[in-house]
This record gives structure tokens, sequence and C-alpha cells, in this order.
């Protein structure tokens, strides 16, 4: 009993480390010139309000509006998010990670963009 | 027998009806802004997000020199199946004065890109299969040697004529600096017909009219609209490629995104030349669930 017991946690834990490992994964696609790229609305109220207005309009139905995640898209209330670069996040913004679900908001100006990285960053 | 004006006068009742309704739906549910640039016949590489169910109505009405004037219907479908994998689905109809209302047929659309990240220019590939009757007045394309001189043919003769069509596409696309840069090219082939191979193009742009948005919540606001123009027109067939013996039109496009509820665009399409239309009226009204089978989820917050 407590063998199996043993195998079905080392096998949870394969999968939530490899889970971790996917969800990582388009970091370390972010060329290193984008991650070092600031945000030139950092800590600006009235960007952080523009943003908070898209995100709702855009990002909320999946990632809840409270970022915690909602109907099994992920959370952005992560270490992950949270150690981002604003450089990494709007490479992500911009590119989406398409493997995972997630769309590129390349259509967004880039502006906008750097609205919701400003929004984003306000609520970690 | 109905004069023009009270054709018109109709034709707009009716669609008085739609909007109606339509704006009583809209009203009555959460809505998503889609990313996608105001053109109705090029497409871009803005796919569906990923459970998003998009509907649109798009509209058309002319009035050919020396021929009946037409309205035509088309209400897609639009499906995010997978961040990179968009399906579709249009059901058409259309209507012509002291001759009939017709439904012409559907298409089944899907759209794939092929490169996950955006580059400086990004391909999508397009694959449709049609199956519509001649009378046909979407124009969600122009291929081969299209013409005015099509649109004589009376909707009685052309209802039985149905064709069965695959068509490709070549969608290449570029996002920089606010603007939308994006080229289509076509390609069609009867497949219930001996005709050629048919070959078409579409090459459009358009900007928001404002790069970033406001602090406060507003309907009005630059930042909800934007602007483009689409050149679209038909490259023959394999027995006459070329941009002679067939249709070509300039249109500009502008589009609203109205906060939490549905996206308007509208196009005036000037012809180019005498096989096309002087002028083709396009109003386009789409909105989009987000995460539409979410909302039948038990549990869920909507």
């Amino acid at each position: 009993m407590r063998r199996a017991l043993g195998i079905v946690c080392f096998v949870l834990g394969c999968v939530i480390v490899a889970a971790a490992e996917v969800n990582q994964d388009w970091l370390k696609r972010v060329p290193a010139a984008e991650r070092v790229r600031a945000n030139p609305y950092a800590g600006q109220a009235d960007a952080v309000a523009a943003g908070g207005l898209l995100f709702a309009d855009h990002c909320a139905r999946c990632h809840g509006d409270d970022l915690s995640g909602r109907n099994g898209k992920p959370s952005l209330r992560t270490p992950i998010v949270a150690g981002s670069t604003d450089g990494e996040l709007f490479w992500l913004l911009r590119n989406g990670d398409l493997r995972h679900g997630m769309p590129p908001w390349s259509g967004l100006p880039e502006p906008e963009r750097w609205q919701v990285v400003a929004f984003l960053r306000s609520r970690q | 027998m109905r004069g023009m004006a009270g054709w018109r006068a109709g034709w707009l009742g009716r669609c008085s009806g739609f909007w109606a309704t339509a704006a009583v739906a809209f009203l009555g549910c959460a809505a998503g802004l889609a990313q996608e640039p105001p053109y109705f016949v090029t497409y871009s590489h803005a796919m569906e997000e990923p459970g998003n169910l998009e509907i649109e109505f798009k509209g058309t009405q002319a009035a050919p020199k020396n021929d009946n004037a037409f309205g035509g219907a088309t209400v897609e479908f639009e499906y995010g199946a997978k961040a990179w994998w968009t399906t579709e689905v249009y059901l058409s109809g259309q209507t012509t004065p002291d001759q009939s209302t017709e439904f012409t047929g559907f298409r089944w659309e899907n759209r794939f890109r092929p490169l996950m990240e955006e580059h400086w220019v990004n391909p999508v590939l397009y694959f449709e299969y049609e199956d519509a009757n001649t009378a046909d007045r979407s124009f969600l394309e122009v291929s081969g040697n299209d013409g005015v001189a099509d649109l004589a043919t009376r909707n009685a003769a052309a209802r039985s004529d149905v064709e069965r069509e695959m068509e490709m596409k070549l969608i290449l696309s570029s996002n920089t600096r606010g603007w939308n840069f994006s080229e289509n090219f076509l390609t069609e082939k009867v497949m219930n017909g001996d005709d050629p191979w048919e070959f078409g193009y579409a090459v459009a742009a358009s900007r928001p009219l404002s790069m970033r948005a406001g602090a406060r919540e507003c309907v009005f606001c630059r930042e909800h609209f934007a602007a483009g123009a689409e050149i679209y027109g038909g490259l023959g067939t394999t027995d006459s490629f070329g941009l002679h013996d067939t249709s070509h039109y300039l249109a500009p496009t502008l589009g609203w995104d109205i906060p939490r509820g549905p996206t308007i665009a509208f196009s005036p399409g000037f012809g180019l030349n005498d096989n096309s239309l002087k002028v083709l009226w396009r109003v386009g009204v789409q909105y989009e669930f987000q995460q539409f089978f979410s909302r039948f989820h038990r549990g869920e917050a909507r």
C-alpha cells in the first residue's frame, strides 16, 4: 500500500515538474535583447489604469479578474510571472505561446501591450 | 411591380429589424473585443483566440448599372479550436427585388498558423470547402474572371447552378508600429465541373486611430476605432492569367470596437474597371463570446 502510494506521489510529482517545465518553456525562448527592454510606462498610474481596462477586455475571461486563472487557464499570480522582467512579459504578449493555448496579442499596438505589462506588474 | 425606392425602403426596414434584434442580443450578455483589423475580404494572421466563438453578420449591397440591385447577407461562426487553428462556417443568402430571396450556400474554412512565434511576415494557410450556387452575392473573395456580367443571371436560373469548390489561400501578414499589412493570394477549383483553376488577390493595411488606451472607459475614444483600406480582385485562371477580364476594388474600411459590445465595420468598395460594380457597400457586425463552451460548465463563473 505504502509502495503504491509512493509510486503515485512520484508520478504526480513528475507530472507537476513536467507541467512547470512546460509552463516555463516560453521563458527560454525570449531573446536576450528582449529580456532587458524597459517598460516606458512603468509605474505610471494612467498606464496601469489603461492596462487594467485592456486586461478586462482581452485577458480576464481566461486569467480571471484577480489574475488567479479561470476555466483551467493559468494563474498570473505565480513566481514565474513575478520573477519575469517587463521585457519578458512584453515578449510573451507579442508572441503568445501557441503550443499551450496562449494567443499572440501583436494586433494590439505596442504602447497598449506595455500598458498591460504595467498593470500586471502593479498586481504582483 | 415595386420601384427601386420602395425596394430599398423595404430592405432597410428588414435591416432595421435585424439591428434591433442584434442590439437586444448584444446588450444582454458580456462580450470581448477582437484584435482583428477591419477588413472584409483580406485576412490577417489574427486568429480567433482559443475557446472563443465569434458570430459575425456581413452585409453587402450594390446596384449594378442596367441591372437589379441586390442585398447579400452572410453569417459567420468562427471558433478558435487552438491558438494556431481557427475553424469557421459561413451561411449565405441574398435578396434581389422582383426576383427572390435565396439561401445560396455554405462554406467551411480552416486557417492554420504554421509558425509558433511572431515574425516580420507571418504566414497562415487557409483551406475552404464551398457549396454555393451562383446567385451568391457575399463577395467574400473575387477570383478568376468574376465580373458584373455574372450578376445578370436571374436567381431562378442561378439557384440550380451549384458549385462545389475547394479554395486555398496563402495569407501573409505583419504587425509593425501599430499598422497591419496583409497580403492574400488565393486559388480555387470547382470540383463538380471542368472549370480551370482560378486565382485572386487581396492586399490591405490598417491602423488604430490611437496607439494608447485611455485610463477611463469610453465608447467613442479613438483607440476603439481602426481605419484602413483594402484592394482585391481576380487574377484570371490557368487559361488566362492576369489582371484583365476580371474585377478589382479599392475599399476604405472603418472599424469600431464598442467596449463590452459588438465590433462594427463599414466599407464602400469602389470598382476600378468596367468589369466591377461601381460601388459595393459593406457593413459588418461581429460579436465575440469569450470562452464560449466554459459558459456551460457547472460552477464556472460567467
